[in-house]
């Protein structure tokens, strides 16, 4: 490796099924977000503005699309000379049976072959249903600064939801001295954010010893961490401040994207120094009609508003006819809500059509409404 | 694949865009916020099979060399395919003499070289689709030796009066192409669009320089309608020729209808353009947008109305804009109001809180003024 000595590693083959029918024929990190993104847009464009050259997609549920989608290591500018993006699913290898990945940690044990033609000093682990901007390069700097032998990147959350996470508890320096999964009564309010930097040559050999290990999940969080904490290695904490956001649900797929909406929001995608790199599409700016309202919206291009857009979030070629009232919710790319429509509180599949005077969603509901199927029009 | 490459040309003297023109060719002027005026014509080439393109720039041509590029982002096959920026190389500093054809004579080697047999050529400062596998294939049946685009318009009076005129006879056979001095309604005007042979290409150019220095195109062309069989071909569909201020300003404005637009997008023949990773269009909560075309990377807070607002404007609380094209990067500030204005890119009004234009006035606002 001749530009940058650490190396990604993106596992993206979650099925994410708590998104119900959005990941029926998508991998959760294929998702979109925030108008024109996918949610492997974030990880990816944060190695591609940190410096790191190479990186490896680790697909598995529903690859198809998101193989083509990230093969194109063009999309992030990693197409330069020695540098690119290679989509990993599992394969057949002459030693071993093709084999699924067992875990987070036997996704990266399958392709220590790929990772050791670049033969890195680091390996940085990242996961492909996380938005956030970071600069993996400063958290690099405090592994080295720190001369650890892994860094895991946590963040602040409230104490009340820290037993949803897996929690770092820390001693000096923020040198990790106990890891727990979802804790009932947790000591620490930092969680892990599910990215790590290793030291390659550490990390290769636990994950032999893991391969053939029978009891071990062949996972990160519940068997690498606790190994190497076991073994007295020096683990960091390295600790983030800013926007983070686990798209785990339809209702937080539906609450990341509403704070696109807040003029303070942190995350910025409109920040020249940071880009979030993604398709282009080839499609108009999008269109506003005369009698059109639209308060409080993130609106991309090959949109076509007729109607009323209050506080939501429209993809690419999202259309929304005269009359038609689209309030607090998603549309999806290609989303058609027709004339007379009204769609509150609901999150509206790729290319579903709201027939003509339909309501959808309410204003009241508990949880945000996933409309995937066309819903016919009312006469 | 079809058996002709293109050649995009530039405008000739005689085309002068005031105000936006000082600053690039007719080509990179950005077009309904996201586009620029090239990206038509290319993007006409590649949909319709042209693989190798050349592009010829003249004066200022910075801003389109850099859209360019390496031509990737209009679908060009990155083997088999190019696409050339060509530059006029003896650049003379009487304008008279910088015609397309002395650019030709320039680059005679590299259209030599070129392996198709025939020539599409189309300007850069024309808006219509077209598809040229469809013309050229009309032009190989028709056994002419030059087939000129032409577009029917019944307000030749007051406009298009920089443009060619074709005269046709019944067999839509050209008899003559002449310069459009406004005295009649209705014209064929010529879409500085041909379709010929290489071979018939390269006399016609070395024909022309032999005449006179400052023989253009559609010069040597008109001259030579009494030996060759040229004929026209009508286009029907949107077409807008960008070749004075008025007509810059309408041609965008035509398109803020989305039934008009239609006539010029066409869901299989994708318009190619640079990206530039904008993120979506940020509506506050004082907003209040109608009739207008927007592109991404923009905030705002203000009312627009019957407009086109280019990427990554900011329009401030309070601010009005009314049959306004604001181009790229452009800041209006807090109770500004704009009406009847070009604004051209990476300026800011703050200060000046009224840039109206009386009816029937378009006014300009200078790339990176301050006001």
């Amino acid at each position: 490796m001749k530009q940058n000595s650490m190396l990604a590693m993106i596992l993206a083959g979650g099925r994410g099924s708590r998104l119900h029918e959005l990941t029926n024929k998508v991998a959760k990190p294929a998702v979109g977000y925030g108008g024109k993104y996918r949610i492997v847009d974030f990880p990816l464009s944060n190695c591609a503005n940190s410096g790191i050259d190479v990186v490896g997609v680790l697909t598995q549920y529903e690859s198809i699309l998101l193989n083509s989608y990230v093969a194109n290591g063009g999309r992030w500018g990693l197409d330069a000379k020695d540098s690119g993006v290679y989509v990993l699913p599992p394969r057949e290898k002459a030693d071993a049976g093709l084999d699924v990945y067992r875990g987070t940690a036997d996704a990266i044990s399958q392709n220590i072959d790929f990772i050791d033609q670049y033969s890195p000093e680091y390996l940085l682990i990242l996961s492909g249903d996380h938005i956030y901007k970071m600069n993996y390069a400063k958290m690099l700097a405090y592994h080295k600064e720190h001369k650890a032998d892994a860094t895991i990147a946590v963040i602040g959350v409230p104490m009340e939801e820290a037993s949803r996470f897996g929690i770092m508890n820390t001693g000096e320096e923020d040198r990790i001295i106990e890891f727990e999964e979802k804790p009932a009564n947790p000591k620490s309010n930092l969680a892990s954010m599910g990215i790590y930097i290793f030291n390659w040559k550490l990390l290769r050999r636990l994950l032999l010893a893991d391969m053939k290990n029978p009891d071990s999940h062949h996972d990160f969080g519940k068997d690498i961490i606790p190994t190497l904490l076991n073994d007295g290695k020096s683990l960091y904490a390295y600790k983030f401040k800013g926007y983070w956001k686990d798209v785990g649900t339809i209702d937080s797929l539906w609450e990341a994207n509403m704070d696109l909406l807040n003029p303070d929001n942190e995350l910025d995608l409109g920040d020249p120094t940071w880009r979030i790199y993604t398709e282009d599409t080839n499609v108009l700016p999008h269109y506003i009609g005369k009698n059109a309202s639209i308060k409080k919206a993130y609106i991309t291009q090959g949109c076509l508003i007729e109607g009323t857009v209050e506080n939501s979030v429209l993809f690419t070629g999202a259309k929304v006819g005269e009359g038609a009232k689209v309030i607090d919710s998603v549309l999806m790319p290609g989303a058609v809500i027709e004339p007379g429509a009204v769609v509150t509180r609901a999150l509206v599949s790729d290319n579903v059509v709201i027939g003509s005077g339909a309501k959808v969603g309410s204003a009241d509901s508990e949880h945000i409404e996933l409309v995937s199927k066309r819903v016919k029009g009312v006469e | 694949m079809i058996k002709a490459f293109g050649i995009v040309n530039s405008s000739q003297k005689y085309i002068h865009v005031e105000g936006l023109q000082d600053y690039r060719p007719i080509g990179s002027f950005s077009f309904l916020g996201r586009y620029r005026v090239v990206d038509f014509p290319i993007s006409n080439m590649t949909n319709s099979g042209i693989e190798r393109i050349q592009v010829y720039a003249n004066r200022n041509p910075r801003s389109l060399v850099e859209h360019l590029g390496t031509g990737r982002h209009y679908n060009i096959n990155s083997k088999s395919g190019k696409l050339q920026i060509l530059f006029y190389q003896n650049m003379s500093s009487n304008g008279n003499y910088n015609t397309d054809i002395s650019a030709y004579v320039d680059n005679l080697e590299s259209i030599e070289k070129m392996h198709q047999p025939y020539v599409v050529i189309a300007p850069n400062y024309m808006v219509y689709t077209q598809d040229y596998s469809k013309l050229l294939e009309t032009h190989v049946e028709s056994g002419a030796d030059i087939t000129l685009l032409y577009h029917s318009v019944d307000n030749a009076k007051e406009n298009f009066l920089n443009c060619s005129i074709l005269n046709l006879n019944r067999q839509k056979g050209v008899l003559s192409l002449e310069r459009n001095h406004g005295n009649a309604k209705n014209r064929n005007i010529f879409m500085d669009t041909y379709v010929m042979t290489k071979e018939v290409f390269i006399n016609l150019v070395k024909k022309a320089k032999e005449t006179s220095s400052m023989y253009t195109m559609p010069d040597i062309v008109n001259a030579a309608c009494s030996e060759l069989d040229v004929r026209g071909v009508s286009h029907r569909g949107y077409f807008a020729s960008i070749t004075d201020f008025p007509s810059y300003y309408n041609a965008n404005m035509s398109l803020i209808d989305y039934k008009a637009a239609t006539e010029l997008f066409h869901e299989d023949w994708p318009i190619y353009t640079r990206t530039n990773n904008s993120n979506p269009t940020h509506y506050f909560d004082g907003a209040k947008v109608t009739s207008s075309v927007i592109s991404n990377g923009s905030t705002i807070e203000g009312t627009i109305e019957n407009s086109v607002i280019g990427r990554g404007c900011t329009i401030k609380k309070g601010a009005v804009i009314r049959n306004s094209i604001i181009l790229a990067d452009t800041i209006i500030g807090e109770n500004v109001h704009v009406e009847n204005q070009v604004v051209d890119k990476h300026s800011s009004i703050t200060h000046i809180k009224e840039v109206v234009a009386e009816d029937g006035q378009i006014g300009y606002v200078r790339r990176g003024d301050k006001i």
